[in-house]
Parts: C-alpha cells; sequence; structure tokens
C-alpha cells in the first residue's frame, strides 16, 4: 500500500554517522556448518528455560532441549542434529556466566522438531497458532529478547488496535533487519499477518526509517497483499524506541512506566514476524536468526545467518577476521551495546550484530564537569533533563534523581553522545536505577 | 566627609546592637532545655557521624544514651577509655565490646590478577559494577579495586593500593560503613584479634581460579587439616573461625600452597612493595 | 567460500586487550575547547570592530584582559593542584568578553582587576567552569563599574581616540531626560545608523550592533546558543521601551535606539546565552531572556544608571535555578493520570 501516512516527530534525538555502508549491500550468507555450538540457556527475559536433555542424547536439528521456565519464557531447541555434550557456562552478553549445552553435529543436519507445518494458517484457531508461537520459542529479536507469545496475549480490555513492525534498524552499522526485509520481504510480511490475525487487528504499520530505499521498495510491492501500511520515517535514532516508534507512528504517547498496550498497540520486530512465519508456517522453531558481522576492522563486514550457539569467535572468523586491531566488541549496535572482554559469548536470539571498533572511533572515557550546555536536554527522546540529573547521581542523592525522574531513562545514549563534556552520562543513570532498584526491592521485602 | 563616614559607622554600630539585643533576648527566653550530660556524651563521642550506631549521627546517639538508656557500647568507634568515661557521665556502666575490625577478603591486586580487559568508564566500584564484566579483573568475586569504600570511610583506614584495598586495622573503627558500600560484598567485620585472614572469596571453580588470581583459595583444606578448631568452611569459603581465631604462628605452621592464608600485616605489605602497575590503563589514547 | 576463509589465518582480536565500557560506545566530535574555540571564532568580528574604532586603545585592552584571565586561571590550577584548565579556553572567552565590555580608556590595572575577579571571584570560588552562577564576564564589569566608577567612565569617541566623558549614547539619553525635543534628535535615522555600525562612544566591543550581529548569527549556526534568549531579550526590550516611548516621550528614546544602543546586543547574544549561567529548557530561555529585556529598561529609564544589560543578567543569572525548576519540562509520555504523577500525587516519590 502507498498511501501517506501521518506521521508524528518525537522530541530530540541525534543523527550518528551510520556506517551501514560497510554491510548493507552484503547480500546475508548462510553460515557453514559448525562441528560444535554451545546453546546458552538464559535467551529471553523472564524464567531461564529448563534443559531436559542429558550428555549422551542424541537430538535432531530443531529438537526441543530446554523447554519454558513458565508463561514468560520460550523454549530453546538444538541448532543441528548430533549428540548433547557437556553443560558448561559461557559469558553472557550483559555480563555475568550462564549455563550453556554444548551440541556435537553429526553433520546430518536433520530435521526433526516435532511440529507439523499450519501451511492453511487462515483457518486456524488463534489459539493454536499462539501455541505454536510459544512452542517454537520465539522471542523479541530486536533487543530485549521478550518472548512474543506473551506480547501477542494482550488482556482484551486494552483493545489492541494497531500492530506495529519495527524494521527502523535506527542503531548505526546494524544492518540485520535491512538484509531480512530486503531478502525475506514475503516472510516477514506474512508473519505479521498471523500476529495480526491472533491479534485480531487490521491496522499493520511497518515502521521502517528512510535510509533503506530498496527494502521499502521491495516492502511496499508485496505489503498490499498481506494488509500492511509501510511508513517510512526520518533517520533519527532512537526512531526504533519501542515508545518513540509508536509516538511517530500513531501520535500516541505511552505513559511513563506503561507499556504500549496500554496505547493499544503490539510492537514486533521484523525478525521476529519471520520467525513466526517460519514456525507456522514450515513447522521450524527458531535456531537461526540474521547478524551483522560489521565494523572497520572487520575483514568481510557483513550479514551472516547464524545459528544459535554459534560464539563471537566462530562469527568472526566467517567473516574473515581482523585487518586492524579492534579495541571494542560490541554484541549489538555502538549505541546500546554492549561492550564484551571475550570471544566466547555466542549468539543468542536477539543478538542482532557484532560490532568491532577501533580505539579512535570509541570515545575513551573522561568526564568533565557538566556546563549545562542543554544538548542534552534537547537530544533526549524521553524529555529528561539528563545533565542535572547525572550531577543529582554524582552526589549519590537518589531520591533527587528519582523525582527527575530517572527511571524513564531507557538507555539509548544520545545525552552522552551530544555531551560535550564527554560526561559518563548513561553510565550515572544505570548505577541510579540500579540503586533505586534495590531501594524499592528492600522496601517490598520490608513490607511483606 | 568624615561627618558621613560616622555618622553610616554610627547607624551600622546600632543597628548590630539593637539586633544583638535582640537575639540575645531570645536566646534567653526561648531557650529549651537540654540535658546537660546529652552534650557533654557528645563531646566524648568520635563526632565521624559514620552510623554505624544506628541512629542519625552522633548527637542523636548521645540523646538516645542519656535519655533511652542505650547502650554507649552500640558505637563502634569508641576507644574503651571513652566509653569509659561515657559511663562516669551517664553513670551507668557501660557494656563490653569486642574490638572489631574490617577486612577485605581478597588479594587481586592489579599486579597479581589477571586482567579480562581496560575498563573504561566511572572510577568507582558501584559504577564500575554495573557494566558487563565489571571493572577490568578477569575474577568476578574480587575486590575491584576503584575506591568506593575507601572514599565512604569516614575515619580514612582504608587505602587503595594498586588496586586492592586494604584496611588499616589501627585506624578502623568497625562502623560498617565499607561493609554495605562494597558491590563485591568483600568486606566484613570481624573480631580485631584475628591477625590471619584467608584473602579470597572466590566461588569459581577452583581449576579456573589459579588462572585468575596469583593468590586465590583453591579450597585444598589443608589448613582446614592443620587445624579444625582454628578453620572452617563457611558458604563454599575457607574462613578462619573467628570466635576461635589462630595465632600467628599458624600461617607459618600451614604453609598455605597458595598464599591466600596470610597475615594482616604482609597482605598490607606485601601490595606496598610490589611495583604498582598503572592503574586502569588508558593506553593508545594517541 | 567458507573452506577458502578457513585456509587462511585469521585474526581474531586478542581477549584481554579490549576495552570494557557501557554504551554509547560513540560520540560526536563536539567538546568543550572546540564550543569554546567557536564561540572565540564568533567574536572575531566585535574584535576586529572593536579595533577598527578604537585602534590602540583596544588591541591593549583586549591582550591585557585576554592575558590575565588566562594568568589567573593558571594560577588557580596550580594554587589548588589540579590539571590546569587553560586548555578549554573558556578563560580566554571570558577575557575576551570582559575587554569588549571595557571603555576605551581603562588602564591596565583595571583590565587585572576585572579579569581576576572575573576569573577566581566568579567562577572558580564556585568550583570552575560549570559551576559558577553568574556570567564572569558580566559579573566582573557589574564589579567594575560599582567599584571604579570613574576610570569605568573613560569614554573616548572613536577613530579620534579623543578622551570626553559623558559622550556614550546611552549617557546622551541621561543627558537628555525630561526634553522630548533632544530626545527625538536622538532618535534620529542618522543617529541610529551610527550606533548599527557603531561610530559612537562607550565600550569598545558594544559599539557596533552589525558586527556582533555577524557573530551571533555564527552562534546561532554553530547552534552554540539557545535562539530563545536574544529573541526574548531584544523582542522585550523593543516593546518596553516602545511602550514607555509612546507613552512619555521625554523620558526616552524610540526602541531601535535602545536596541542598538550600549550592551544589548553583545549581552543578548555572547552574555546573557552563556551555556552555565542560562536555563537548559526553551520555555526557560524566554523567560530569562525577557527578564532581563524589562530589567534593562527599568534600570535604563528610570535608574541611577544609563546602562542595565550587566546588572540585568546578573540578577537574572541568581533566578536561574528558579526558572529552571518552574520552566521543567515533563518526561514523554507524562500525563497528569500517569503512574509516576500519581505516585508523586501519593507521596510514594518524594
Amino acid at each position: 500500500m502507498n498511501i501517506p501516512v501521518k506521521t508524528w516527530r518525537f522530541h530530540g534525538g541525534v543523527h550518528p554517522a551510520d556506517g551501514k555502508a560497510l554491510s548493507n549491500s552484503v547480500p546475508a550468507q548462510r553460515a557453514p556448518l559448525l562441528e560444535r555450538y554451545t546453546v546458552a540457556l538464559q535467551q529471553n527475559i523472564g524464567a531461564p528455560p529448563k534443559p531436559i536433555v542429558a550428555k549422551g542424547d542424541v537430538v535432531k536439528k530443531g529438537q526441543l532441549i530446554a523447554e519454558a521456565g513458565g508463561f514468560v519464557s520460550a523454549p530453546i531447541h538444538a541448532p543441528t542434529s548430533g549428540t548433547v555434550g557437556d553443560t558448561v557456562e559461557v559469558p553472557g552478553a550483559n555480563g555475568g556466566t550462564i549455563p550453556a549445552i554444548e551440541i556435537i553435529a553429526d553433520g546430518k543436519d536433520e530435521w526433526g522438531s516435532g511440529l507439523e507445518p499450519i501451511p492453511n494458517w487462515k483457518n486456524t484457531d488463534r489459539e493454536i497458532l499462539k501455541k505454536r508461537i510459544a512452542e517454537a520459542g520465539i522471542v523479541g529479536m530486536g533487543g530485549a529478547a521478550f518472548p512474543t507469545h506473551v506480547k501477542l496475549s494482550p488482556p482484551p480490555e486494552k483493545g489492541i488496535d494497531t500492530l506495529i513492525l519495527n524494521g527502523a534498524e535506527c542503531e548505526p552499522y546494524l544492518t540485520a533487519d535491512h538484509r531480512l526485509m530486503l531478502e525475506r520481504t514475503e516472510a516477514v510480511l506474512e508473519g505479521a499477518a498471523i500476529a495480526a490475525k491472533i491479534l485480531r487487528v487490521d491496522r499493520i504499520f511497518l515502521g521502517i526509517e528512510e535510509n533503506k530505499p530498496d527494502a521499502i521498495a521491495a516492502l511496499r510491492e508485496k505489503a498490499g497483499a498481506y494488509g500492511v501500511t509501510v511508513v517510512p520515517l526520518h533517520v533519527r535514532y532512537p526512531q526504533g524506541g519501542e515508545k518513540q516508534l509508536i509516538y511517530a507512528l500513531t501520535g500516541r504517547s505511552v505513559a511513563t512506566g506503561g507499556l504500549p498496550m496500554d496505547v493499544g498497540c503490539v510492537v514486533q520486530n521484523v525478525g521476529s514476524c519471520a520467525a513466526i512465519r517460519d514456525a507456522v508456517v514450515e513447522g521450524h522453531p527458531l535456531i537461526e536468526r540474521y547478524t551483522t558481522v560489521t565494523g572497520t576492522p572487520v575483514v568481510n563486514p557483513g550479514t551472516w545467518i547464524l545459528r544459535l550457539g554459534t560464539t563471537v569467535e566462530q562469527a568472526l572468523t566467517f567473516a574473515g577476521g581482523v585487518k586492524e586491531r579492534a579495541a571494542k566488541v560490541i554484541m549489538g549496535g555502538p549505541m546500546m551495546g554492549f561492550a564484551q572482554t571475550s570471544l566466547g559469548v555466542t549468539i543468542t536470539k536477539n543478538s542482532s550484530g557484532i560490532l568491532l571498533l577501533q580505539w579512535k572511533e570509541t570515545s575513551g572515557y573522561t568526564s568533565n564537569p557538566c556546563i549545562r550546555c542543554g544538548r542534552c536536554v534537547r537530544a533526549c527522546p524521553m524529555k529528561l533533563l539528563p545533565g542535572p540529573v547525572s550531577v543529582m547521581v554524582e552526589s549519590e542523592n537518589y531520591d533527587e534523581a528519582e523525582r527527575n525522574y530517572v527511571m524513564d531513562c531507557m538507555e539509548c545514549g544520545v545525552c552522552t553522545y551530544v555531551c560535550p563534556a564527554k560526561r559518563p552520562l548513561v553510565q550515572h543513570f544505570r548505577r541510579a536505577k540500579a540503586e533505586i532498584n534495590a531501594k524499592r526491592r528492600a522496601a517490598k521485602a520490608k513490607q511483606a | 566627609m568624615l561627618i558621613t563616614i560616622l555618622v553610616s559607622a554610627g547607624v551600622v554600630a546600632a543597628v548590630g546592637l539593637v539586633l544583638g539585643a535582640l537575639i540575645g533576648f531570645t536566646a534567653k527566653k526561648f531557650e529549651v532545655e537540654t540535658d546537660p550530660k546529652i552534650e557533654a556524651v557528645q563531646e566524648l563521642l568520635p563526632g565521624a557521624n559514620c552510623g554505624g550506631c544506628g541512629y542519625a549521627g552522633c548527637a542523636d546517639f548521645a540523646s538516645a544514651i542519656v535519655t533511652k538508656d542505650t547502650d554507649p557500647s552500640g558505637c563502634s568507634a569508641c576507644s574503651d577509655a571513652m566509653l569509659a568515661k561515657i559511663a562516669e557521665v551517664t553513670g551507668k556502666a557501660a557494656g563490653k565490646k569486642e574490638k572489631m575490625t574490617a577486612v577485605v577478603f581478597c588479594s587481586g591486586s592489579f599486579s597479581r590478577s589477571t586482567q579480562a580487559a581496560d575498563y573504561n568508564g566511572i572510577l568507582d566500584c558501584r559504577s564500575a559494577s554495573i557494566v558487563a564484566g565489571a571493572g577490568g579483573k578477569a575474577c568476578r568475586f574480587g575486590c575491584l579495586g576503584y575506591g568506593s569504600c575507601a572514599r565512604a570511610c569516614p575515619f580514612g583506614a582504608i587505602e587503595i593500593r594498586d588496586g586492592l584495598a586494604v584496611v588499616h586495622p589501627e585506624l578502623c573503627r568497625a562502623c560498617g560503613k565499607c561493609v554495605n558500600v562494597c558491590p563485591r560484598k568483600l568486606i566484613r567485620l570481624v573480631p580485631a584479634s584475628a591477625k590471619i585472614h584467608v584473602y579470597c572469596n572466590s566461588l569459581e571453580k577452583p581449576a579456573k581460579r589459579r588462572k585468575l588470581c596469583k593468590n586465590p583459595c583453591l579450597a585444598c583444606k589443608k589448613c582446614i587439616r592443620t587445624d579444625e578448631n582454628h578453620m572452617q568452611m563457611q558458604a563454599g569459603l575457607v574462613r578462619v573461625n573467628y570466635s576461635n581465631p589462630p595465632e600467628p604462628g599458624f600461617v607459618e605452621q600451614v604453609k598455605c600452597p597458595t598464599g591466600a592464608l596470610q597475615l594482616e600485616e604482609m597482605h598490607r605489605k606485601i601490595e606496598a612493595l610490589k611495583p604498582a602497575a598503572p592503574a586502569p590503563k588508558k593506553e593508545e589514547s594517541k | 567460500m567458507s573452506e577458502e576463509i578457513e585456509k587462511k589465518t585469521v585474526v581474531l582480536p586478542e581477549p584481554g586487550s579490549l576495552v570494557l565500557s557501557t554504551s554509547p560506545h560513540v560520540q560526536d566530535g563536539d567538546s568543550i575547547s572546540k564550543i569554546m574555540l567557536k564561540v572565540l571564532v564568533c567574536l572575531l568580528p566585535a574584535v576586529i570592530a572593536s579595533i577598527w574604532f578604537f585602534r590602540f586603545n583596544a588591541v591593549r585592552i583586549l591582550v591585557y584582559c585576554g592575558a590575565f584571565s588566562v594568568f589567573a586561571e593558571y594560577a588557580w590550577s596550580l594554587a589548588i593542584r589540579r590539571k590546569p584548565t587553560v586548555g578549554d579556553f573558556s578563560a580566554l572567552v571570558t577575557g575576551v568578553i570582559l575587554a569588549l565590555n571595557l571603555p576605551p580608556g581603562a588602564p591596565w590595572w583595571l583590565c587585572m582587576v576585572g579579569s581576576v575577579f572575573a576569573i577566581i571571584v566568579v567562577k572558580e570560588l564556585f568550583g570552575g567552569l560549570g559551576q559558577n552562577p553568574f556570567n564572569p564576564a558580566a559579573a566582573a564589569r557589574v564589579a567594575l563599574l560599582v567599584g571604579f566608577a570613574g576610570p569605568m567612565t573613560q569614554w573616548a569617541a572613536p577613530v579620534t581616540g579623543e578622551l570626553v566623558s559623558g559622550a556614550t549614547p546611552l549617557g546622551a539619553v541621561q543627558l537628555a531626560k525630561g526634553s522630548k525635543e533632544a530626545m527625538a534628535i536622538l532618535g534620529s535615522p542618522e543617529n541610529l545608523k551610527a550606533l548599527f555600525l557603531g561610530n559612537v562612544g562607550g565600550s569598545i566591543g558594544e559599539t557596533s550592533a552589525l558586527a556582533i550581529l555577524i557573530g551571533g548569527f555564527g552562534l546561532l549556526c554553530f547552534r552554540l546558543i539557545k535562539w530563545q534568549i536574544p529573541l526574548a531579550m531584544i523582542a522585550t526590550i523593543f516593546v518596553f521601551s516602545g511602550i514607555v516611548h509612546l507613552a512619555a516621550p521625554e523620558l526616552t528614546p524610540g526602541p531601535v535606539y535602545h536596541i542598538l544602543s550600549g550592551g544589548v546586543m553583545i549581552g543578548a547574544f555572547f552574555m546573557a546565552t552563556d551555556m552555565v549561567t542560562s536555563p537548559m529548557t526553551a520555555l526557560g530561555g524566554l523567560v530569562f531572556g525577557a527578564l532581563i529585556g524589562v530589567l534593562t529598561c527599568v534600570i535604563r529609564i528610570w535608574g541611577a544608571y544609563p546602562e542595565g544589560v550587566s546588572f540585568s543578567i546578573v540578577i537574572a543569572n541568581a533566578l536561574v535555578p528558579l526558572i529552571d525548576r518552574l520552566c521543567y519540562i515533563r518526561p514523554f509520555g507524562w500525563h497528569s493520570h500517569s503512574a509516576s504523577a500519581l505516585q508523586i500525587r501519593r507521596g510514594e516519590i518524594k
């Protein structure tokens, strides 16, 4: 559909050098089969899944190896056929270590998920579809890893009327969603149509930044058949932030501390939509994803279809290694990604990219006093006062920071990006949020 | 000209006199009766307002001692002599208390532990601990070395040496501020009579501990086998039995294979002797 | 393809050498020193104009103030054992702005007292750059004006350099007060043209409205200042003095005269907009500018001093925390019925 849709402009935002040209014209390549995969056992927000296989078990590709540990949880499946190896500990992308199951590949790569394809989903009961999505272990693949079937089960009184597909990919450098929308256009749209059927909505927006004209053209060509409206959006970080995207497309603002469903919206990443389609139409659980391996030090930057359990080291090997010294290895994009200390981190359901930066490209730590220039205030998409709040946190005045809505900070990083005094604002806010959360937990424990 | 100066000086003096008289009058008229004992006790308290007693500072604690019969030994920062003087003032005997001191259960200074990365951020433990992979040291349990405890200490008893917090027991008054501020929960208050400690807090797999640190406790239990009364396991860690601490000679007797079991003074001294590695490197900054 | 890759030796980043930090991992290239350099560039037109009109006197004052300010900052850094902060150029900016605010006859010691006062008392004693509540240049000018009224009114005619007293446009207004005809002469187009170009008496840098407008335009292009502040300030002066002029023409010349004379231009673009001492929010900027405008007019028309811009700026600086508080912006998605608003009302968030 080519009907122009009214869009809104969210407050603030920045436009960093996007670096997408490194990898956005390279077609996604399927990674060769590895001998061994290390599948992390915590790949979603919520309860960790419970492993159901023991060492020595023979598994098929797509076979369940860990079942959901609760409603807000997602099962995990074997990335290839082979035998189950040791349970090891791998470093988690967000720090700490997480248990992982090794799968030693037998090289046959045989499917055996036990999930029947449902090609005729249009005439299938919604509950069956929802159950299938839960069984396939699909989570939000944009970063938060929130189980998708939970998002698709809003309470009826919320009156969901809009499904929003998040194809903005506003993080610099990352091109995984871009390539996915270009190469698997119909899968994305069909997945969206399935999600829309489950939610009983007929308004589907696909928000996409204008810097992907080829993907927009490809999507527009096919979108009509699935009832999706493709809406090109200005190139401005964080256009793909959930609340910002909802505002840009519908003009509705999610209340502080609220959820998108409070304003009748459900937001799905395009990657999750493609995964929904695979789960329903093909009967394939989520075992692989599009991941960008990029950065100026990388020999062959590009997007790869990596199976879950591939390590960063292996992914970098596929990309030819590095040609220059990399100072930082980042899981995710440069604005919100996590810097890693080891290459043993594994690809999980929400690994949208592996980014390598040289020292001169990153921001070294310095912290000068705030000169109150107000750039952070102008740039903050949540309309907070980052500069003054950081001063409160520096003096450990968390109550004052809480009064100034530090808990609404989504750590998008634009304030630190624009700060001429190079203050580590995001780190201050993370600390404040951690301290305030600890305080709240303590207060709750006292009450109970 | 002169007259102007005199007049203005006179006016200022007069205003000052009137206001001074007013203040004096109100001070007498609206005086709040306070027990002179409270002030006397407050004088004797350390005045660091560390909050270790659980009251809002020394003044609050002093009034609690006088009006509510709170035991003055609740102040961990008071010396015994001071407690005796407070008892004289209040006329009530103070309870006996054991002198405690804080101990940082880690010996992984920068030069003695493996570095996993160059940490590049706010030089404060609590801020560093929220970064994924916290700090730069590979050990997930050790001292971060950015001095949150040293800054929290009202008595200046904690020093950061080569990226490791060391306590000076002669300055430590056991107020417990550092215990709460350490994000790794490395600091404990123990009886000051114990001179030996196991300086390790790692719950890593013992095989891995060696890779991370030069002085890890590998939980080989050699010390426990030497004397079960003095050493014990506590939640997976080997610890001195603080209700029955060993004599200083125990270190020689055990010969801990990794040197995690150390004399308290050696823990301090060895850090000082080691050539101090540059604190978190900021290399390559062009 | 894959076999080919595996055959080659692949270089990977070595773990242990990686840098760990929180996001974001990139920053735009701007820094405090770059901002200050840009401000200096924007001050160039005014500096050139001051040298054009006041020749050697202007050079002398600019060099003295710049040097004394930088020296004071450096000496203070040494005294408190801090890494010298001269490299951020903020002291040089303060020195130059202060110089532009001094009369052409200012002796060297006046420059020194002003610079040291601005840097040490107004800036460093409050904690250095970013902590000072008052604009250093404005506060120093006020201090000099109050403390050394004589040397601070050593006006000189432009170009000739001849020392004259009471020869500033605002001094003329003070003399013409009460006479409708004299005011009308002051407001004549030829007079206004001279004011616009700067061919009049006054502080060395404030006479040429044209030069300051060029610099101000640069500041706006570099996005270094909030446009709300100069706009609100100039518009308020225009409206306020316009109304007074219409009501009582013998009291004050026309509004254009007010805008072009004295320190309004340099104050509006270079002193009121100082990042450290102005409100952070857009609405706050409007309130702040308007407040300065009103105060300036009141001081000029009814006050004892012919000029009131620096007084107004200092007074408004003091009110910035209050303005910031009153013009607080609500976070995105803040409704009076939202969760955090309710928590505040219930007193759960104090």
